[in-house]
C-alpha cells in the first residue's frame, strides 16, 4: 500500500537522510521524501501500516527533531 | 517570510549588535569571553540543542553537529570572536536558504495554480456556492465568464470560448457549445455555461494534473541520488580529514592551536547543503517551467532521461497526423459504381468504431440502415467480413484479400487502402488518408537540429508511410506494422540506439500503451482529459502539438546543464577552500562565506530552470544567438 503525507522539514540534507533511514525500517518496501514538495511517500504492507507509521515518525524525529509529519 | 524566519532574523540582528558592542567594549580576559557568550548562545542555542540531540540519537555528521564542534572548538582555542562570527554567518546562510527555497517553491507552485476555489451548483432552483470537492457527478454547475471551470463535465446550455492556457500553454481559445466536453482548469471567457458534472473533483483533470506535478519531485533523478550518496561519504571524509589535520601535522611541527583551527575550518566546509538543495531545486524548476508550457513531466528522472535522448520514435496516426480520416479516392473494379462500393464497405464496417469505419460511413453519406449488415467478423489487423443484404462482403487491407485468396488490383496511392470484395470477387478499392498536422514538419526539424534521429512507426502501407515520411523529412520509416509488430520493432530500435543515449516514443496513448511503456521515455500527446494516456506515459503533452517534444527536450537539456554547472561549481569551490584551509590561507570566515556564497549562487542558478527556453532563432541579420 502506498500513501503520501505532508511533512515539514527545513533542510534538504536532513530530508535525504530521513529518506534513507525510513527506507531501512523493517516492513517498508519503498520510501521517498521530497524536500521541495514537502511530501513523504511510504510504501509498505497493509496490515501493520499504522504502527509502522509511528515508527516512521520516530525515525524522522531522530534525524531532525524539528520535523513534523501530518498523519 | 514566515514566523520562524522572522524570529531568526531578529536573533541575527540582535546578536550582531551585541557582538559589535562587545568588540568595542573595554572588557578584558574572562569578562570579555563571558560577554561574547551572550550573543553566541542567542544566535546558536538551537544549533547546539540539535547537535546535542543528534549525538544522543547517534546521528552525528549533520550540519548542526559540525557547526557546534567548529564554534565550540574556536571558543576553546580562545578565538571567541571567530566562534560568534561563524555561528552568525551560518545562521544568515540558513535564513537565506530557507527564504530562497521557500520563495522558489512558491513561485513554482504559483505556476501551477489552476486549482479552482469554488463551484456554483444548481440546487433546488437556486445556486449554491460549494467547495469543488463537495460536488457530485450529475450535478449541474454554472460557470460565468472569467471563472475557472471547477470540474470536468458536459455543456448542457450556453455557448462560450474557453482559455486552456493554464493546461496547455496554448493561448488560442477553444469553443464550447452544448454537447461538448469541458475540462476543469480552463477559464471561461465569454458566455455563461451550464455544465453537467461527469467526474468528482479528485478525478477531474485539474486534480490529476496537480497531483502529478506535486508528486514529480518524489521520483528522483540519478543526479539527485548521486548527490545524496556523495553527501553520505563527503561529510565523514572531510571530518576525518579534519581530525587528521588537527593531530598529525602538530605531532611533527608543533603549534597545536594553528592546526586545530585549520581543522575547524575543514568542518565548516564539509556541509554539503549547496549541492543537496540546488539539484532537486533545478529539477523542480524545470518541471514547473515545463508544466506551464503544457508539458507534464512525471519526475526528475524522466527529465534527465529526455536530456540524453538521441532517438525519437513517432507513432503516425494522431501524433503527426490529425487522426481524422477521410476518403480521398474510390477506385471501383469494372461493373461497380463508386457510390455502391462505398455503401457496401461502410455497411460491412458499420459495427466497428475504428476511425476508418467512421470515415467510410461519412463518405457514404445519407442514413445507412444498420439492419442491412449482419454477422460481422473482425479479423484483427486485416479487416472485416460481414453479410450485407445477404451477400458476403469483405473489406480490409491487401493481407485480407490474400488470406481469402481473392485476386485484386493493387492500389498504390498514399493512404490506407481498403479493398472490397463481394461474394469473393474483387469489387474495388477505397483510399482513406489522414492529414498531417501543420506543425509536424517543424517538430521533426526541431528534433533533428538537436541531433536526434527521428523514426516513424505506422500500420499504413509503404506508399502512404513513405509519402508522409518524405513530407516530414523523417529519417527512418517502418511501415505496415501490426500493433504487436510495433513492440518488436521498438525492441530493435532500443538495441540500435547509441550507447548511453535514450529513446523516446511519442504516441497518442490510445492504442500504443505497450510501446509507450517499453520505450525509455513514453510521451503521450493530446492527453487533455484522457486518463489512460496520463497513466501510461512518463511525459504528457496536454495539447497535440508535436513541436512540444523538442521544446521538452530543450527544457530538459537546459535543466541538466544547470545541474552539472552546480555540481562542478559547488565541488570546485569546496575543493579549493579545503586546500586553502589546510594551508592556512583561508580562515573560518572565508570558509563560511564560501559555503553560504556557493549555496546562494547555486540556488539562483537553479531558479533559471523556471524560464522556458525559446525556439532557437534562425540565423538572420540582427538575430542574436540565444545563450541562456
Amino acid at each position: 500500500m502506498k500513501r503520501k503525507y505532508k511533512i515539514t522539514v527545513d533542510c534538504a540534507n536532513c530530508a535525504a537522510k530521513m529518506e534513507n533511514a525510513v527506507k531501512k525500517l523493517e516492513g517498508v518496501t519503498d520510501a521517498s521524501i521530497s524536500f521541495l514538495g514537502q511530501k513523504l511517500m511510504i510504501e509498505a504492507s497493509e496490515e501493520r501500516f499504522d504502527s509502522l507509521m509511528k515508527e516512521v515518525v520516530r525515525t524522522c524525529k531522530r534525524v531532525e527533531p524539528d520535523c513534523e509529519i501530518e498523519l | 517570510m514566515n514566523r520562524k524566519q522572522k524570529l531568526t532574523l531578529a536573533r541575527i540582528l540582535t546578536a550582531a549588535v551585541l557582538a559589535v558592542a562587545v568588540h568595542f567594549s573595554p572588557l578584558e580576559g574572562w569578562g570579555r569571553l563571558a560577554a561574547y557568550l551572550v550573543p553566541y548562545f542567542l544566535i546558536g542555542y538551537d544549533v547546539l540543542r540539535q547537535a546535542a540531540l543528534g549525538i544522543w540519537h547517534r546521528e552525528i555528521f549533520d550540519e548542526n553537529f559540525l557547526m557546534a564542534i567548529a564554534t565550540v572548538g574556536a571558543l576553546a582555542l580562545g578565538q571567541v570572536e571567530e566562534g560568534v562570527e561563524v555561528m552568525l554567518f551560518y545562521q544568515v546562510g540558513e535564513l537565506f536558504q530557507s527564504y530562497a527555497v521557500g520563495k522558489s517553491r512558491r513561485s513554482i507552485a504559483a505556476l501551477m495554480d489552476i486549482r479552482p476555489d469554488a463551484a456554483n451548483v444548481e440546487r433546488d432552483g437556486g445556486i449554491l456556492v460549494l467547495d469543488p470537492d463537495e460536488v457530485q457527478p450529475g450535478d449541474v454547475i454554472v460557470v460565468r465568464p472569467g471563472e475557472r471551470v471547477p470540474l470536468d463535465g458536459t455543456v448542457i446550455e450556453g455557448v462560450s470560448s474557453l482559455n486552456t492556457g493554464a493546461l496547455t500553454g496554448e493561448s488560442l481559445p477553444r469553443d464550447a457549445a452544448p454537447g461538448d466536453e469541458v475540462i476543469s482548469g480552463c477559464i471561461n471567457l465569454s458566455g455563461v455555461l451550464r455544465v453537467r458534472v461527469t467526474k468528482p473533483f479528485e478525478e477531474s483533470t485539474v486534480s490529476r494534473i496537480l497531483e502529478l506535478v506535486e508528486n514529480s519531485s518524489l521520483k528522483k533523478s540519478r543526479a539527485e541520488n548521486f548527490i545524496t550518496r556523495f553527501a553520505r561519504y563527503y561529510t565523514p571524509a572531510v571530518c576525518a580529514g579534519a581530525a587528521l589535520l588537527a593531530v598529525v601535522p602538530p605531532l611533527f611541527l608543533g603549534d597545536w592551536s594553528v592546526w586545530v583551527s585549520r581543522a575547524l575550518t575543514f568542518l565548516v566546509i564539509s556541509c554539503p547543503c549547496a549541492l543537496v538543495i540546488s539539484i532537486p531545486l533545478s529539477f523542480f524548476g524545470g518541471i514547473g517551467g515545463a508544466s506551464r508550457a503544457g508539458i507534464l513531466v512525471k519526475g526528475g528522472n524522466y527529465l534527465e532521461a529526455l536530456a540524453s535522448a538521441k532517438t525519437v520514435v513517432f507513432d503516425k496516426t494522431g501524433t503527426l497526423t490529425k487522426g481524422v480520416f477521410s476518403v480521398t479516392a474510390v477506385a471501383p473494379a469494372s461493373g461497380w459504381q463508386p457510390g455502391e462500393l462505398l455503401e457496401l464497405a461502410a455497411l460491412a464496417e458499420s459495427y466497428s468504431n475504428h476511425p476508418i469505419s467512421r470515415s467510410l460511413r461519412e463518405a457514404a453519406g445519407g442514413q445507412l440502415s444498420l439492419s442491412r449488415a449482419a454477422d460481422a467478423q473482425e479479423l484483427a489487423g486485416n479487416g472485416v467480413v460481414a453479410q450485407v443484404d445477404g451477400k458476403e462482403v469483405a473489406a480490409g487491407n491487401a493481407r485480407l484479400m490474400e488470406k481469402l485468396g481473392i485476386p485484386f488490383t493493387e492500389n498504390s496511392r498514399p493512404g490506407t487502402v481498403v479493398y472490397v470484395a463481394v461474394e469473393r470477387r474483387f469489387a474495388g478499392s477505397i483510399v482513406i488518408s489522414d492529414e498531417l498536422k501543420p506543425t509536424s514538419a517543424s517538430a521533426v526539424r526541431g528534433l533533428q537540429a538537436q541531433g536526434v534521429r527521428t523514426v516513424l512507426l505506422t500500420g499504413d502501407n509503404d506508399a502512404a508511410a513513405h509519402a508522409a515520411g518524405e513530407a516530414l523529412g523523417i529519417d527512418e520509416v517502418h511501415s505496415g506494422l501490426l500493433p504487436t509488430d510495433k513492440v518488436e520493432r521498438m525492441e530493435q530500435l532500443l538495441a540500435q540506439k547509441p550507447p548511453k543515449s535514450t529513446l523516446a516514443f511519442a504516441g497518442d496513448g490510445i492504442n500504443d500503451a505497450p510501446v509507450l511503456s517499453r520505450a525509455d521515455i513514453g510521451i503521450a500527446m493530446g492527453a487533455m482529459g484522457s486518463d489512460a494516456a496520463i497513466e501510461a506515459a512518463d511525459i504528457v503533452l496536454m495539447d497535440d502539438d508535436p513541436r512540444k517534444i523538442s521544446l521538452a527536450m530543450r527544457i530538459a537539456r537546459k535543466c541538466l546543464r544547470i545541474v552539472r554547472e552546480n555540481i562542478v561549481f559547488a565541488l570546485g569551490v569546496k575543493g579549493v577552500c579545503l586546500l586553502l584551509g589546510a594551508l592556512g590561507a583561508a580562515g573560518m570566515q572565508a570558509a563560511i562565506f564560501a559555503d553560504v556564497g556557493v549555496m546562494v549562487l547555486a540556488v539562483l542558478n537553479a531558479i533559471r530552470t523556471l524560464r522556458v527556453p525559446r525556439e532557437p532563432a534562425r540565423p538572420q541579420a540582427g538575430a542574436l544567438p540565444e545563450n541562456a
